[in-house]
């Protein structure tokens, strides 16, 4: 059958119920693709060196930068891929706010990774 | 008033080529969208198509590309936003085009595309054989082949509800011989711009990026724990569209007063042996059987319509009783044991209790004429082996100096 079909998440369709053309049928759903498992490097965020000029929060590919009240406060490890790029463009001086350390996995002491993982 | 108690003076007979026929074909479809790019021998499509454009007498959106690949691009995208969307190519377009053909069938895109047979370079050559078309039957497009000019306007319009079927959703290219189909002035038979529309009908798009209280994702990343239910279920899609193409077909040889038959037969009522070839080469050898069959040989031509879904029952069906078969084919598969519908036709039978005796021949390619005389030759070769005689060599190339 050649419908447009909603997919339950967590559920694996059969060839009758995947829906037609490969589509995503629905809106707002990227949130539950976790792609912090890809990660290879880590953000880590200094908060005494960060001036909350939102350059990250600006750039960062998978809205992974965590801001209230116009602060950056945390890293969403969920869905943090590691590509550095917040580390980049890093506006803080002259120590950066925003600096890539190796392995993908956060360590219990870095409180400002988020995650549910 | 139903669309057979329409007036028939509408309907007009005109001179056309093969591609004037698939030009004016696009014209009473009227589609939303069409982008294409000129290539011999398909030119005159394009440039008859831009004149309806200039001239007014259709709504459609004429996207001058720069090359095939923005072609198929730009309609992958104009049929993603909902519209009815053509383009046209041929050869070197097609192969450029081969990417997208893919995306527009994984997609569901029922892009109408006729195809103007040429063959492939190197070496360059701008005349007719099936290796473009043959070189993509495996992109999960629809591939229906026409024999001339009349057949070219019909199947140009039926293509249009096939591919939009709800339960097919596919692209379709509809294939004709580059020159002596393209470019023969042939008596056509149209029909009265509002029956093709009543035809067609309204495109109801089941993808429709645009609608904006339903948004969708068309064109994302498929990882391994889907993306084979998704080809799967395009692959059954294409398996099941020979039912709705026999119904489309019926419907329009209603309307038309021509019937259309998926898989065309000549003499097979009683035939010892048969041809089977696609498009133009099979009027050649049913000339040829209609010569045999006055000296007593029980002669006998099949020739599929539609190519892709591969029509194998009703192939086999047609070929019942026959004691020896020859596949003619407009394009080689170098280095395989046949040629494309060859190694089709005989996987297909290849289960039978009782079938005939098969032979192939590859021919024309790159234009050459495939003469009366080559195909009495084919068919005292299926006499031979009809009365028991061997087989010997399954492929061989007619007309080539060798």
């Amino acid at each position: 059958m050649s419908k447009i079909y909603e997919v339950k998440v967590g559920t694996l369709p059969t060839v009758d119920e995947i829906p037609l053309g490969g589509i995503i049928p629905s809106n707002g759903n990227a949130i539950l693709n976790k792609t912090g498992t890809w990660r290879t490097q880590r953000p880590i965020l200094n908060r005494d060196a960060c001036t909350d000029c939102l350059l990250c929060w600006l750039h960062c590919p998978d809205n992974s930068i965590i801001v209230q009240e116009g602060k950056v406060v945390a890293i969403d490890a969920d869905h943090c891929k590691g590509c550095g790029i917040c580390s980049a463009e890093c506006g803080a001086k002259p120590v950066k706010a925003m600096t890539m350390a190796q392995g993908g996995r956060y360590e219990a002491s870095e409180t400002f990774a988020k995650s549910t993982l | 008033m139903t669309i057979a108690e329409k007036p028939v003076r509408q309907r007009k007979v005109v001179g056309l080529t093969g591609d004037g026929a698939a030009a004016d074909a696009m014209m009473q479809i009227d589609p939303d969208q069409v982008a294409a790019y000129p290539i011999t021998p398909q030119t005159e499509i394009v440039e008859r198509f831009a004149e309806y454009v200039a001239n007014g007498d259709v709504n459609t959106e004429f996207v001058a590309v720069e090359s095939e690949h923005s072609a198929l691009s730009a309609c992958c995208g104009g049929s993603a936003a909902g519209g009815r969307v053509m383009t046209c190519t041929s050869s070197q377009g097609l192969a450029l085009m081969h990417e997208e053909l893919y995306i527009a069938a994984g997609n569901r895109l029922p892009i109408i595309m006729p195809m103007v047979n040429r063959t492939l370079s190197a070496p360059i050559n701008i005349h007719g054989d099936h290796s473009d078309s043959m070189a993509s039957r495996d992109a999960a497009w629809i591939q229906l082949f026409c024999a001339d000019a009349q057949e070219v306007y019909d199947t140009t319009i039926m293509a249009v509800r096939i591919g939009e079927h709800p339960e097919v959703m596919l692209p379709v290219m509809i294939c004709f011989d580059g020159f002596n189909v393209s470019h023969d002035m042939e008596r056509v038979a149209m029909l009265a711009k509002e029956e093709v529309q009543e035809f067609v009908g309204e495109f109801k798009p089941l993808i429709n990026m645009l609608d904006t209280e339903n948004p969708i994702s068309i064109g994302a990343l498929v990882l391994p724990q889907f993306f084979f239910e998704h080809k799967l279920s395009m692959i059954k899609a294409l398996e099941g569209s020979v039912n709705y193409i026999s119904e489309i077909f019926a419907e329009f040889g209603k309307l038309s007063g021509r019937p259309q038959s998926i898989v065309e037969s000549y003499g097979m009522e009683d035939a010892e042996v048969a041809v089977v070839a696609l498009s133009g080469i099979a009027g050649t050898a049913q000339w040829t059987a209609m010569q045999l069959r006055e000296k007593g040989i029980k002669a006998g031509v099949v020739r599929p319509r539609v190519y892709r879904p591969f029509p194998a029952a009703e192939i086999i069906a047609a070929l019942k009783g026959v004691k020896a078969v020859a596949v003619v084919e407009k394009a080689a598969a170098p280095g395989a044991a046949g040629a494309p519908i060859f190694s089709d036709l005989c996987t297909a039978m290849f289960s039978m209790d009782k079938r005939p005796k098969m032979v192939n021949y590859v021919t024309g390619l790159g234009g050459r004429d495939t003469s009366s005389a080559q195909y009495t030759a084919v068919f005292e070769r299926l006499q031979a082996i009809a009365a028991g005689g061997p087989i010997g060599q399954t492929l061989s190339y007619i007309g080539a100096r060798e």
